[in-house]
């Protein structure tokens, strides 16, 4: 593999000028025009796409709604982006969230606990399910797709024998403020959504942390050699994927004032999964983009809204957005890449 | 039966170049049918290169191999396979779950109207244990056996498909003794049936019980071709470690005496684990260069690893100056200031995906904690610095580093250590695999790292080398240290009487 790639990237990169900087550009470059190419689809599609109107000083409009929907996946897509970046996979995700929700929901509907002591103990759920990911993972040398399968599982009865198999609904200002209240305009979940991630990214990126994340999915081996505690990072990283579900849980709690143990979450794990390697990450571990999955999340929401607006039957809309995906996927893949690059060569014999 | 005169195989002038390095430069070799012909020399000699340049693995570059006279150019394995090379790893290239009847005749069930016919394949396949007298069930899953057995199926495998040579890339590393007499035994009977065989390992006795010939190769290059018989087990060990070429006499030995005490000892007391190293006791202070000597397998790495805490020793204690260190995971030797250049740069050393520039912080990076990450003008620096001073070529130093050649992994490996400035460094194989200039380089650099009162151990296969700079040697042998050389006693001459005893 090593020595195919050693022969065949390197004329690549040996012609490309100055340093690291094509290759970051060369990065964004496949979302961010993809991003682009669907809300300019959107908006082609129907012309009231792009319009922000202000209502009881909440803003409004099909721009807004994407974000505003995209908010708890993309908490969980970085947290999968990190997971990700250690050669792993998290696919209880969405178990996840429907424990904090019940937890959360539980407590609010039986207790007169303060809401701070509440989404402390929603956190905290998602902070044990992580520990116990990690664990299987790092110290049981558990595969991560069968490690985290059991708590994808498990983790819908274990939400259902919370809220004893109801649907618990409750009332509460402070977080139905959470749910669909707004800030100075902006949806509060949208805000809570951006201080998590870029905290996330802040953690990872302004300590070494990410370098570790990277260094163990790249070579856990080496890591370890090189002095990194390559389990506690392998730990760590689920952890954080389960903090990131439990506050997404509480979002999306909050926004229906209940928990849906059999619903919240159903089904989230692919669409994180789908942002991360959207955004440029590969499964094999090794790197992660924490902007780039939260753009690969923006683009998968933002089809979804587009095939609405088209007016298409609703059975093309898996269909449609599969073959988006698909789309970016082949840019970014290097074979793909190679045979285009191949291709303007000819076409542009300089 | 073929004509003895006549070799069965034969590849003339091959060669085969990787980016910076020269796996093989114009080899002969030539294998006869009816004859066990040992293929030899350590790690990085090229034995695995020319065995992949006949099966196909790899294209050469040049020169020319014949089978049966015929000039061949298989494109992978299979092919050579159809044209009767096969080859038996040392990892059994077989399907475990499947039963031994069905590996046997993977890809070859007789079929019936479209449909496999298990009855004649299971006669198939009872036929093809027959020749090598293995009476097994042969519905039985090949894992439920033992290594030795499925070493054996794999072999039956190779032989039936009409193998006029048979490749046995160190089929005995994982056998008993007992189980190595059966594929002995085995091997004889092929070899009376007109087979030629390659027979690749490191057990020296194991070649003088079974071979006819010996092909010893060194650093890509041909040593020579010899018949078993007339070949003392001395000689052929000077040829695997290059006594012959021109002998270092002038060898740095710094004027030590008097020399002013730099700490950093390292006294490593009766450190060993089980079945991996009997316990090894070994004294070295900063400043000094202890060489690290024996064949492979002796122990080298294996007391590397248990220095280095990469292996949990089950006996004895290191300290640094009378202070015991806890050696229960890298990171503890680590913070202790220990650093390990590994021998397996691919596995152990390098993050492919990540840059010059990341790799090289990652050790420093370690020690520090996650809480304290270097500024990145520093590590910019560093990662310049040492880009200049080991001379790594890298366009920039944010290239992911799987894209580099062999030596610049290597090197980039030995300025994550440099950088994270220890107090002991243990280099295995720090030469291995890397091109002549780069070579100097690297041992230049192991001569200043020890004058700035570093101490090193340094483990080698190039007597060459160890001879060159070390202070003291240490020789292993089977497992043990069998003596320490000092001063004017370290000659290749008895570095090698050492390891032959």
């Amino acid at each position: 593999m090593t020595t195919l790639q050693d022969t065949k990237k390197s004329p690549q990169n040996g012609g490309r000028k100055g340093p690291a900087g094509g290759l970051l550009s060369r990065q964004w470059l496949g979302p961010v025009i993809a991003l682009v190419l669907v809300i300019v689809a959107n908006g082609l599609i129907s012309p009231s796409f792009f319009n922000i109107k202000v209502v009881d000083g909440h803003l409004y409009g099909s721009l807004v709604d994407i974000i505003h929907r995209g908010a708890s996946t993309a908490l969980v897509a970085v947290g999968m982006a990190i997971v990700i970046g250690t050669r792993g996979i998290d696919l209880s995700v969405g178990s996840v969230i429907a424990i904090s929700g019940a937890v959360m929901a539980v407590l609010i509907r039986d207790t007169s606990l303060s809401p701070f002591i509440v989404i402390l103990a929603a956190l905290g759920a998602g902070l044990l399910c992580g520990l116990w990911n990690g664990i299987l993972v790092a110290y049981l040398d558990i595969q991560p797709i069968i490690a985290t399968l059991i708590l994808m599982v498990a983790g819908r009865g274990i939400a259902q024998m919370i809220t004893d198999g109801q649907i618990v609904t409750f009332h509460g200002a402070f977080f139905e403020a959470i749910g669909s209240g707004y800030l100075l305009g902006i949806p509060w979940r949208v805000i809570i959504a951006a201080i998590v991630i870029a905290g996330l990214w802040a953690i990872m990126r302004k300590t070494a942390l990410g370098l570790f994340v990277e260094a163990v999915g790249g070579n856990a081996r080496a890591s370890r050699l090189a002095g990194i505690d390559a389990r506690g990072i392998k730990v760590l990283a689920y952890v954080i994927s389960g903090l990131c579900s439990a506050v997404a849980g509480i979002i999306i709690a909050a926004d229906i004032r209940g928990a849906d143990a059999n619903n919240a979450g159903l089904w989230l794990e692919l669409d994180a999964i789908l942002a991360v390697v959207v955004g440029g990450a590969s499964l094999m571990g090794g790197r992660f983009y924490l902007a780039l999955t939260v753009v690969g999340v923006l683009i998968i929401q933002a089809l979804g809204t587009g095939i609405l607006l088209s007016g298409l039957p609703s059975q093309y809309t898996l269909i449609v957005k599969a073959a988006v995906v698909m789309v970016v996927l082949l840019v970014q893949a290097p074979r793909a890449r190679q045979m285009m690059g191949r291709f303007w060569r000819r076409r542009d014999p300089q | 039966m073929a004509d003895m005169a006549q070799p069965v195989l034969s590849a003339r002038g091959v060669g085969k170049f990787f980016p910076g390095v020269k796996a093989l430069q114009d080899v002969d070799f030539a294998l006869m049918a009816g004859e066990i012909h040992a293929l030899l020399g350590e790690n990085g000699a090229g034995k695995s290169t020319l065995i992949k340049v006949i099966t196909g693995v790899h294209a050469r570059d040049a020169g020319s191999v014949q089978l049966d006279g015929v000039e061949i150019h298989p494109g992978h394995p299979g092919e050579a396979q159809h044209l009767g090379i096969s080859t038996v790893f040392q990892e059994v290239n077989l399907v475990p779950t499947l039963s031994v009847a069905e590996n046997l005749m993977l890809e070859r069930q007789t079929r019936k109207f479209g449909l496999i016919s298990w009855k004649k394949t299971e006669a198939d396949a009872r036929e093809a244990l027959k020749i090598l007298g293995l009476d097994i069930d042969i519905n039985r899953a090949l894992g439920s056996y033992s290594v030795a057995i499925q070493q054996l199926v794999a072999i039956a495998r190779a032989v039936a498909l009409d193998a006029r040579v048979l490749i046995l890339d160190e089929p005995t590393a994982s056998l008993d003794a007992d189980e190595i007499k059966t594929l002995f035994r085995t091997m004889r009977a092929l070899k009376d049936k007109g087979l030629g065989i390659i027979f690749v390992t490191h057990f020296l006795d194991q070649v003088y019980e079974i071979t006819d010939r010996i092909t010893v190769l060194r650093n890509g290059r041909l040593v020579g071709t010899f018949e078993t018989a007339n070949l003392p087990q001395i000689d052929l060990i000077n040829h695997m470690l290059g006594r012959e070429l021109a002998e270092i006499s002038a060898h740095r030995h710094h004027a030590r005496d008097g020399v002013v005490d730099r700490g950093n000892h390292i006294r490593i007391k009766n450190l060993g684990k089980k079945r991996v190293l009997n316990p090894v006791t070994l004294n070295l202070s900063g400043g000094e260069i202890v060489g690290l000597a024996g064949l492979l397998g002796s122990g080298r790495t294996e007391l590397a690893e248990l220095v280095f805490g990469a292996q949990r020793a089950d006996s004895g204690l290191v300290f640094l100056d009378d202070k015991p260190v806890m050696l229960r995971s890298p990171r503890q030797a680590i913070r202790a200031g220990f650093g390990l250049c590994p021998e397996d740069r691919k596995q152990d050393g390098i993050v492919p995906e990540l840059g010059v520039r990341e790799n090289i912080a990652l050790a420093l990076q370690g020690r520090r904690g996650w809480l304290r990450p270097i500024p990145r003008a520093e590590q910019d620096k560093f990662a310049d610095d040492m880009i200049a001073a080991l001379g790594i070529a890298t366009p920039d130093r944010e290239k992911p580093v799987g894209q580099l050649s062999g030596g610049n992994q290597q090197k980039v490996i030995l300025a994550r250590w440099l950088v994270s400035k220890p107090v002991f460094l243990i280099l295995d194989e720090p030469t291995r695999g890397i091109d002549v200039g780069a070579h100097a380089d690297i041992i230049k650099l192991i001569r200043d790292l020890c004058d700035e009162g570093l101490a090193l151990l340094v483990a080698s296969s190039e007597l060459e080398e160890i001879v060159a700079f070390a202070d003291r040697v240490a020789v292993l042998r089977d497992r043990e240290l069998a003596t320490e050389l000092s001063g004017a006693d370290i000659t290749q001459n008895n570095i090698i009487e050492a390891i032959a005893r």
